[in-house]
């Protein structure tokens, strides 16, 4: 079962690893803020009030979570440059539009309830709501072809021009994680709020998962039919234990129960796909000779081996912080923990309390 | 479509639009912290209207330096592709030692401050911004370790064609970053400095302007009250204390920027010799610093250049802390890196491109690298004197307020620029000065540990593309910027009150309150 690791270099592959837990940990993690922003458009969130409980719900950990990303983009480059070169640069188009895509999100998080007019406050939202969209489907596009290659020679540069990219793999992934995100952000809703959203969002969960869970499905299977191993097929056992799990939890309504399910089918699920890809890390379509491995890929072994530290002591106590950033706001939202809005400027008409000055 | 020039110009728009932002976090930020600490300690309430109100702003602020940062961090894989490749063993590590390490606390933390006023004991919630602002400055050394082995690359051996880490150790305390880091804290703490006094400035001209202050027969200043918008007598001591704070820790820095700039000089002139020279535009060998030259320094040959105004001995002393060493010339520099480096580059075009087999041109823009130095003096140096006028002004406790003159409210708001100017030139004096390298070589390491700029673009990545990721970025961060400045300039109209509402009475919120106490202190 474990024969594939056999003759593998294991700095190489504990970063392979690495990499994967960083991956794992941002699908989940900035999956459901990602669906949370797609849910806050018209088909989820009914009005205002219940647009604001969702945002709130990822308010004090979004953006901890994006770091996820940005560390698994790091990291790749510390420990893999050869991959980090050759596949940002191939997807130059696309990455500028994710890149578009999260500065667009991060900002309207932000800024969107910093002016109180409806105007200002839809642009935001709509702003919001597609470049969580952007940001999934893109990152999808970028896991699914470094698993399934890109057209690179031999120096690891894409060939074929600027859309040399655009092949099936991009919808597969892309589809892929954007239902993951929603399965995340229905799951984390009903798992954060209370009342009618906390409802509505737990009959869509069960509703809709099998529909939304269904590309991520294709994409594992995919990688199992072209070059799934014994230890991959077991991954992708669980993936499917997990996820009927987490549905049956769901439809039972224990929605703690039901997350963790979908968190050890992502995990799982990204573990099958990741397996089979290894040990290549980025294969090139034009020729084998060209694959980038975690072998040719990779830094030197005194590189991993500083990182290795690093990661040693980095990581756990991360896992530490943001679980007890979790813990902090363990509260559940509802419509009537939302504070009034107002605009600042509306502010400094009102009479100042006769306690102001000792508040 | 020359895919190297346009790479070259997105680079530096976007890392000069990014150091915008991110000095304003780093010493914002610790301006903040140390507010809320005095809070804690000594319970005074105006400490809490500070805190509230300028991490209000730091808020506003720091998303625009997170999400300019990531683009930052895609470029090198995106557009320098063929660099990312050579340096990756060294300096990819850095970068993800900032994630893992640093940028993971600052998010972490910063989202615990924001949402967790009434969640978190004072004690621990002030921990927690504080933690949050030393990740942030121990972010931005990890940056400048890899922005400063560009520059001195130590640490070190060159297999099988690329630099490969040997000692991690030499790189993270290189004598370059460990300059090049403090001068740029205390020029964050300089940007902070002269936000803060221009917005103080102006909220005290404001209550002047407003009949709230007045001045009485005695010359005294005699603090008034209006009943809205928590314009009470606190709020006078909410500016005038970040007046005179941010004057403070403004001058601080700047005398901080000035000793750390003259170590970092002394390095450079060691370290990379010709970007000196080209700061001087000093042809020959010399002793004197040159305040003024003509001529065109666009020509690229200092020979046609007339110095006007010269200090003697100025450029040996910032050199050597002497008088009389002579400092190396352009024209005694060229020969040296052209024996050591060759005269042209190699005729590969594959790596080059159009530039394969050209001859090397050793002296960066003169234009940019003489111009930036003095920019970057000037600007820092004007910010200075203001931050004494306001000393001045202020120099009697309970007695001074600004002056009514509404032109010099102006001007304190455009002197908010002046750090920000000073830190922009200063940078792109720096990385422009390293031309045509994108890795300088180290003088007293192997002479292969270097990388010219033109190999460093991405060879499969088109002119159109990256063209296309250089409009589209621009169009957004001009817009984006039009957005920051407008709300900022929102918030400090309304005052501390926008980040304190529960200042003012609202007969919305008292329904609330009374259902419970269910209520976020704090919700997007």
């Amino acid at each position: 079962m474990f024969d594939l690791f056999a003759d593998q270099p294991l700095l190489q592959t504990i970063w392979f690893l690495l990499l994967g837990v960083l991956w794992i940990g941002y699908l989940v993690l900035d999956g459901f803020d990602l669906g949370v922003g797609m849910l806050m458009s018209r088909f989820f969130a009914k009005n205002e009030k219940e647009r604001r409980v969702l945002l709130n719900t990822i308010g004090p950990v979004w953006d901890g979570n994006e770091v996820w990303l940005i560390t698994a983009g790091a990291a790749t480059f510390a420990a893999f440059p050869l991959w980090y070169a050759s596949l940002f640069s191939a997807l130059y188009i696309p990455l500028t539009l994710a890149l578009v895509a999260l500065i667009f999100r991060a900002v309207s998080i932000e800024y969107r309830g910093k002016k109180n007019s409806p105007g200002w406050i839809a642009f935001w939202n709509t702003a919001l709501s597609l470049s969580s969209f952007l940001i999934a489907f893109l990152v999808g596009a970028l896991l699914a072809l470094t698993a399934t290659g890109l057209p690179l020679n031999e120096n690891g540069d894409r060939v074929g021009g600027a859309f040399a990219w655009l092949t099936p793999a991009v919808f597969m992934g892309g589809l892929s994680i954007v239902g993951l995100s929603l399965t995340m952000g229905l799951a984390f809703v009903a798992l954060k709020t209370d009342g009618q959203i906390r409802h509505r969002a737990r009959q869509l969960l069960v509703k809709a998962s099998p529909l939304f869970l269904l590309p991520i499905t294709l994409w594992v299977l995919y990688m199992q039919v072209t070059s799934g191993v014994a230890l991959t097929y077991l991954f992708t056992g669980l993936a499917v234990v997990a996820v009927a799990v987490a549905w049956l939890f769901a439809y039972r309504g224990s929605e703690g129960k039901a997350f963790t399910g979908l968190v050890f089918f992502t995990a799982f699920g990204a573990l099958a796909i990741f397996l089979a890809l290894y040990p290549n890390v980025l294969p090139s379509t034009l020729d084998e000779a060209y694959n980038l491995t975690i072998t040719n890929a990779s830094s030197s072994d005194y590189t991993l081996r500083i990182m290795n530290w690093v990661a040693l002591f980095g990581l756990p106590i991360l896992l530490v912080y943001q679980g007890w950033t979790y813990w902090v706001f363990r509260k559940r939202l509802t419509t009537s923990s939302i504070p009034e809005a107002h605009d600042v400027a509306d502010l400094t008409t009102l009479p100042t309390k006769a306690e102001a000055h000792n508040a | 479509m020359d895919p190297l020039e346009i790479a070259r110009w997105q680079f530096g728009i976007t890392t000069v639009y990014h150091f915008m932002m991110v000095p304003l976090t780093l010493g914002l930020g610790a301006v903040v912290a140390g507010l809320y600490i005095a809070y804690i300690r000594t319970g005074k309430h105006e400490y809490k209207r500070l805190t509230k109100f300028w991490s209000k702003l730091y808020l506003i602020n720091f998303i625009m330096g997170v999400v300019t940062g990531l683009v930052q961090e895609f470029q090198f894989g995106m557009a320098w592709s063929e660099y990312s490749r050579f340096v990756g063993d060294v300096f990819g590590a850095p970068l993800a030692m900032e994630g893992l390490l640093a940028f993971f606390i600052e998010s972490t933390f910063l989202g615990l401050f924001i949402f967790g006023w009434d969640k978190l004991k004072p004690s621990l919630h002030a921990a927690c911004l504080t933690l949050a602002v030393a990740a942030s400055w121990l972010s931005a050394f990890f940056i400048i370790v890899a922005n400063s082995w560009m520059q001195h690359p130590v640490g070190v051996e060159m297999i099988d064609g690329r630099p490969v880490m040997t000692d991690v150790v030499a790189v993270l305390t290189n004598s370059t970053a460990i300059a090049a880091y403090t001068h740029a804290i205390f020029g964050a703490l300089q940007v902070a400095g002269g936000f803060m006094v221009g917005i103080a400035w102006y909220k005290l001209w404001r209550r002047r302007r407003d009949g709230i202050d007045t001045i009485g027969q005695d010359g005294k200043v005699i603090i008034g009250e209006r009943a809205e918008g928590a314009q009470d007598k606190t709020d006078f001591k909410v500016w005038f204390t970040s007046l005179r704070l941010g004057a403070i820790v403004g001058l601080v820095a700047f005398v901080g920027t000035a000793f750390t700039g003259h170590h970092q000089a002394q390095l450079m002139i060691e370290q990379q010799p010709m970007k000196m020279a080209a700061a001087e535009a000093a042809c020959h060998d010399g002793t004197a610093f040159s305040l003024l030259s003509v001529g065109s320094l666009g020509a690229q040959d200092c020979d046609q250049l007339t110095t006007v105004v010269e200090i003697p001995g100025l450029l040996s002393f910032l050199a050597y802390n002497n008088f009389d060493t002579d400092v190396a010339g352009i024209n005694s520099l060229i020969p040296v890196y052209e024996e050591t480096y060759g005269t042209h580059l190699p005729n590969n075009p594959e790596l080059y491109g159009e530039r394969a087999g050209q001859k090397i041109d050793y002296l960066p823009l003169m234009e940019v690298t003489y111009y930036g130095f003095r920019g970057m003096i000037t600007l820092g140096g004007i910010s200075a004197l203001s931050f004494l006028y306001v000393l001045w002004v202020t120099r009697k406790k309970g007695e001074g307020t600004v002056p009514e003159a509404k032109w010099i409210s102006y001007l304190a708001i455009a002197g908010i620029l002046a750090p920000f100017g000073a830190n922009a030139t200063g940078w792109i004096f720096t990385e422009m000065g390293r031309q045509p390298f994108i890795v300088a070589p180290n003088l007293e390491g192997n002479p292969a540990v270097m990388m010219f700029t033109a190999a460093a673009v991405s060879p499969g990545v088109s002119g159109y593309e990256i063209l296309f990721s250089l409009i589209t970025l621009g169009l957004i961060y001009g817009a984006l910027m039009v957005v920051e400045i407008y709300l900022l300039a929102k918030y400090v109209k309304a005052g501390v009150v926008a980040a304190m509402p529960e200042l003012v009475e609202d007969e919305h919120e008292s329904d609330d309150q009374n259902k419970g106490n269910d209520v976020l202190a704090f919700a997007y």
